[in-house]
């Protein structure tokens, strides 16, 4: 029973990390109509940045800001000089442009820090477990996590629905030519938005830190995640990417979690744990295919 | 710019044709060329090239000639090489599969299957996929494909991983594929024929159609096409040419792997088709001699050669829309649109 909480615990953790990129991703598309493939990489980046960081000062708050800034900092600069040129362009355009971003920011990478993943410690104050209820242990850090993730979902709610520049992005999510009719500097609107996905990003890279390992190609596992997120909330909504994330959080860890056993008792050991492995990275995009069979918009589209 | 091509004049065709002769005869004779030069190893990228080029013109077929973006493609030219990969395997050691003795290191007999399996697996994923369009699309075919991905490399049976070696090329009666030169002849003439094919396919009414999908799906549903079928039909095909791609790869490198399946492998195609230019028929060989060649040239400059490789590709995109042609017509000072 404890493993049982214990694992779904850290399905809502991956949960919302998947939201913090998920709901950057969505955003960008449902606004700005780009599809950002580069998404993955502004994740790397945040958590390279914060690795590097945490073993040249040792401090993980200065760390983790390094992570959100370098993340925010390199999504603008992104968008001032290529993603605008895109706004006008086909899916096909962008895919392909911010698939040579990937190779680009990939390689530079293997190139400044090597193909060997860093490790980042997880920062005194945070260590450690604590009692839940019960017999229940979990990580203080993992509880950091959700906490994080909460209040950025609670925060990016609040700026969406409460501000004046959450009224722009929604104004020019619905007609972006009447934005800008009205005298709002819609580009740099695009900017700051693009900025604050990219932070968003960054936020998810910084917190993945430490623990996973942070290496090349950790963007690339995780963005195809996110689509998946994306597609099952329904593209360009972020309460669906909440939904989305939550439900692929749970369903891989948990089948991440207890498939091998459940293989277990019909073959023998080895055998079994391959093809658990198999079934359970295949789970989440079974799990899409069956949600589109039945809502091919997603569970919460964006406009009807 | 495809309306151009299915409008050539009587006359000019006739200089198609001769241009089509002198380029086949000079591909043929490349194997020839190669050691007159001093450069044996052409042979075996002339071979992989017109491999991938199979890859990338089916590829086209959806997304330059449908509208399809499918960011899966990989996904099915794997299929294809595991196909040839299994059967070989099955074939050594003799183990039947499921009961049936699959076993067969005939080319003739592995190619069909692998072309039929990799449409199989397309339709199926093509008929989910194609529920949805847009970018929704380009998601889908791209999370499909990784989860095939992720069902190879749990595929211990056949490696996981590792990937599977295909220690002998499959055989061919009277041929012998372990030559070099050959086994290039052998893939020269499946790319000719399946652009052959493809020319056949894109004028013919269901090419029009399909054409007419692109530029508008909703008025050809308008003018009373049901869209779908057509649609689930260039994907197949689509699909299948790349199984044959992959199997033909897979004896090429002797060699098969969850790599072949990798989503930058679907990247490549794409970047293929646009680099020639999509919707051109012809397109999808330059853009696999093009970045293959500039992969090629990269490679021996430096290891990293993706960082600038990727940096050229946002260029392209940004600067010449058209692919190389309209690079051409940036360079001679004319503009795009």
């Amino acid at each position: 029973m404890s493993l049982l909480i214990e694992q779904a615990l850290n399905g809502v953790q991956l949960g919302f990390m998947l939201f913090l990129l998920a709901a950057g991703l969505t955003l960008i598309f449902g606004i700005m109509g780009v599809i950002n493939l580069a998404h993955g990489s502004l994740y790397m980046i945040g958590a390279f940045a914060m690795a590097w960081v945490a073993n040249v000062t040792g401090s993980f708050l200065i760390a983790a800001l390094a992570g959100l800034l370098t993340a925010g900092a390199i999504g603008m600069l992104m968008e001032y000089f290529i993603i605008r040129k895109l706004y006008t362009r086909d899916h096909l355009d962008q895919v392909l442009a911010t698939f040579g971003l990937i190779l680009f920011f990939n390689q530079l990478t293997v190139l400044l820090f090597g193909r060997q993943p860093l490790f980042v410690q997880i920062p005194g104050f945070l260590e450690g477990s604590i009692l839940l209820f019960g017999d229940v242990r979990y990580p203080v850090y993992r509880i950091a996590i959700i906490a994080a993730g909460l209040l950025t979902a609670i925060g990016l709610y609040l700026l969406i629905a409460r501000t004046r520049l959450g009224m722009l992005i929604r104004a020019g999510a619905a007609n972006r030519d009447m934005v800008r009719a009205l005298g709002v500097d819609i580009r740099l609107l695009y900017t700051v938005l693009f900025g604050l996905g990219a932070m968003l990003a960054g936020l998810a890279g910084v917190m993945a830190g430490p623990i996973l390992s942070v290496q090349v190609g950790m963007g690339e596992q995780v963005l195809i995640l996110t689509f998946v997120v994306v597609v099952i909330g329904g593209v360009g909504s972020v309460r669906g990417a909440f939904v989305g994330a939550m439900i692929v959080g749970v369903v891989d860890t948990m089948l991440r979690a207890f498939l091998p056993q459940a293989f277990r008792q019909l073959m023998a050991g080895p055998d079994a744990d391959a093809l658990a492995a198999g079934f359970s990275a295949m789970g989440v995009y079974m799990l899409m295919a069956f949600v589109l069979l039945v809502k091919p918009k997603g569970l919460l589209p964006a406009h009807g | 710019m495809a309306d151009l091509k299915t409008t050539v004049a009587p006359a000019s065709a006739g200089r198609t044709y001769a241009i089509i002769a002198i380029v086949l005869a000079l591909l043929a004779a490349l194997p020839f060329i190669a050691d007159a030069i001093g450069q044996p190893a052409l042979t075996s990228l002339a071979t992989r090239i017109s491999i991938l080029a199979i890859g990338a013109a089916s590829l086209n077929l959806a997304l330059g000639y449908c509208g399809l973006v499918s960011f899966g493609h990989a996904a099915w030219y794997g299929v294809g090489a595991y196909v040839v990969g299994i059967m070989y395997r099955h074939s050594v050691s003799g183990d039947p599969f499921l009961g049936f003795s699959i076993g067969s290191d005939q080319l003739l007999v592995t190619l069909p299957l692998a072309i039929l399996i990799s449409g199989l697996f397309a339709l199926v994923l093509g008929a989910l996929s194609l529920r949805t369009s847009g970018v929704q699309f380009i998601m889908i075919t791209l999370a499909f494909a990784q989860m095939l991905f992720f069902f190879f490399v749990a595929l211990k049976a056949y490696g996981g991983d590792d990937g599977l070696i295909v220690r002998r090329r499959n055989v061919l009666p009277f041929i012998d594929t372990r030559d070099g030169p050959t086994f290039y002849w052998v893939c020269l003439f499946f790319a000719v024929a399946w652009f052959a094919l493809m020319s056949r396919i894109v004028t013919s009414r269901f090419g029009r159609v399909l054409e007419g999908i692109r530029q508008s799906e909703r008025r050809m549903a308008a003018i009373g096409v049901s869209t779908y079928p057509y649609k689930l039909a260039c994907f197949v095909i689509s699909g299948m040419g790349a199984g044959l791609a992959g199997a033909l790869m897979a004896n090429h490198a002797r060699f098969v792997s969850p790599d072949m399946l990798h989503w930058t492998q679907s990247g490549e195609f794409m970047i293929m088709v646009i680099l020639g230019g999509a919707g051109t028929l012809f397109g999808a060989a330059a853009g696999a001699v093009v970045l293959i060649g500039l992969e090629t040239q990269l490679a021996a400059l430096t290891e990293h050669w993706q960082v600038i490789l990727g940096p050229l590709l946002v260029l392209m995109i940004i600067f010449t829309r058209g692919g190389l042609s309209g690079l051409v017509r940036l360079l001679r000072g004319g503009r795009n649109e």
